[in-house]
């Protein structure tokens, strides 16, 4: 079973209902004692960092997702539930998860960029290495992304996909068995069924 | 990254309608299953509008419109009768990302600023339906175009901008369900006077007229009711969306 996570912020019903046309029963978790119930665990987010992880914390859904990760089971961040996996913002004061290596940074362009901020609509991505939730994800596929922020790995190793946005920014982290993606593939039909369906299949 | 061009569609007691300058709505079909369409035919985003709830003094139909996302893996936008940020709240509970305000933007301040608060500002769309009146001048209007308010469109546009909204939908009335081309001039007094993105709506016949609204008129986003409902010069009811040509019109960066 896959829990995902309900601190009152993100679209929840959006990701259950796509789970279900993959084939994955969820349940929507809002105790931290139901989280060692599930197998998979989703962490969705909109809204800023620090009254994200203000509500994480508040519900002891911190130590729930700690006892995930140790023992092994797969977690997947979603747009801020992504960046809460990370140390830091520059969007708040809090510390994150900590969970991987990086923290997030607003996004900065010249003076004379046309660039708007957030990063809002749909854009390609590119997979950067092997991983269970790349597969047969290449660069035809496009997601829908809104976001200010975007996550700096400290090392290139946790960059798990990139996207072009003035820069290259990672668009999707991995440690282990935590994965974050800062799209949001239940708002992006096909292209976000294959990747929630590679997270199932995981 | 592309400009997105969005469906634009309305909804009058559960029923898809289409109007002709925000009158006469002409039943079209079931609003599910339109969706669902939309949904297969993998467009970018869909805004939908519950045209008689504010003027009818209704309340978002919250049930009805999770059944409506039910099915749509696609960002959804709301806008219709919202008076109340618990109304906001189950909005966006309901499986949308975007909820549109209109006659709130101009009657109800603090529930603008409450919504960008709870949900951010990219979450939060302020629509500002244009009207020419008879020396040709733009009035803008509130309650489906059927009271005017007293502030220009690109005054409305930064009264907007400065509660929080994240973007503006600027629907022509004078243009809406014509099919003959969007208000360039008006689209582009907006677009320049204000740094949140600006969604241009009213007029569009085909690609040609949106590929128009975003290089002349600088809007960065274009929204269609017409074009994606009706084939033909009898306007036959089809629903269409050329997803592949959209992907080709405005080539990668």
């Amino acid at each position: 079973m896959i829990g995902i996570i309900d601190c009152g912020m993100g679209n929840i019903a959006s990701i259950k209902n796509m789970l279900k046309k993959a084939g994955a029963d969820s349940c929507i978790l809002s105790e931290a004692k139901e989280v060692e119930n599930a197998d998979k665990l989703i962490l969705p987010g909109v809204g800023s960092f620090d009254v994200g992880i203000g509500r994480i914390r508040d519900g002891g859904f911190d130590q729930a997702i700690f006892r995930h990760v140790e023992k092994g089971k797969p977690l997947l961040g979603i747009c801020l539930g992504m960046q809460l996996l990370g140390c830091a913002s520059e969007e708040g004061q809090e510390k994150g998860l900590g969970l991987i290596p990086f923290r997030s940074v607003r996004f900065r362009f010249g003076e004379d960029s046309e660039l708007k901020i957030p990063h809002m609509g749909w854009d390609y991505i590119r997979s950067e290495g092997e991983n269970p939730l790349t597969e047969g994800i290449d660069d035809t596929y496009r997601y829908y992304f809104v976001h200010s922020y975007h996550a700096l790995c400290e090392k290139k190793e946790n960059v798990l996909f990139t996207c072009e946005y003035g820069y290259e920014f990672a668009a999707g982290v991995v440690q282990g068995c935590v994965y974050g993606v800062q799209f949001h593939p239940e708002k992006s039909h096909k292209y976000g069924m294959k990747l929630l369906g590679n997270f199932i299949r995981i | 990254m592309r400009p997105r061009v969005i469906p634009c569609l309305l909804l009058k007691n559960h029923g898809l309608v289409k109007t002709i300058n925000f009158k006469n709505p002409r039943y079209l079909g079931d609003p599910i299953n339109t969706v669902r369409i939309f949904n297969n035919k993998e467009v970018d985003e869909i805004c939908i509008l519950d045209i008689t709830a504010t003027r009818e003094n209704k309340a978002p139909d919250i049930e009805y419109l999770k059944e409506i996302a039910g099915e749509a893996f696609i960002p959804l936008s709301y806008g219709g009768g919202i008076t109340s940020m618990r109304q906001v709240e189950q909005i966006f509970h309901a499986g949308y990302e975007k909820v549109i305000m209109n006659t709130a933007l101009i009657n109800q301040e603090t529930l603008v600023r409450e919504a960008v608060a709870y949900a951010g500002s990219q979450s939060i769309v302020a629509s500002i339906d244009v009207k020419r009146d008879i020396l040709g001048k733009y009035k803008c209007y509130i309650q489906d175009g059927t009271t005017v308010t007293d502030k220009s469109p690109v005054e409305t546009a930064k009264y907007a901008e400065s509660l929080g909204a994240g973007e503006i939908l600027l629907n022509s009335i004078s243009c809406d369900g014509r099919m003959k081309g969007y208000d360039i001039s008006l689209v582009q007094s907006v677009a320049e006077a204000v740094d949140i993105p600006v969604i241009a709506c009213g007029g569009a016949k085909d690609l040609e007229d949106i590929k128009k609204v975003i290089t002349e008129g600088h809007a960065h986003a274009a929204a269609a009711g017409s074009f994606f409902v009706y084939y033909g010069p009898e306007k036959a009811v089809l629903i269409s969306y050329p997803a592949e040509e959209i992907e080709k019109m405005f080539p990668k960066v």
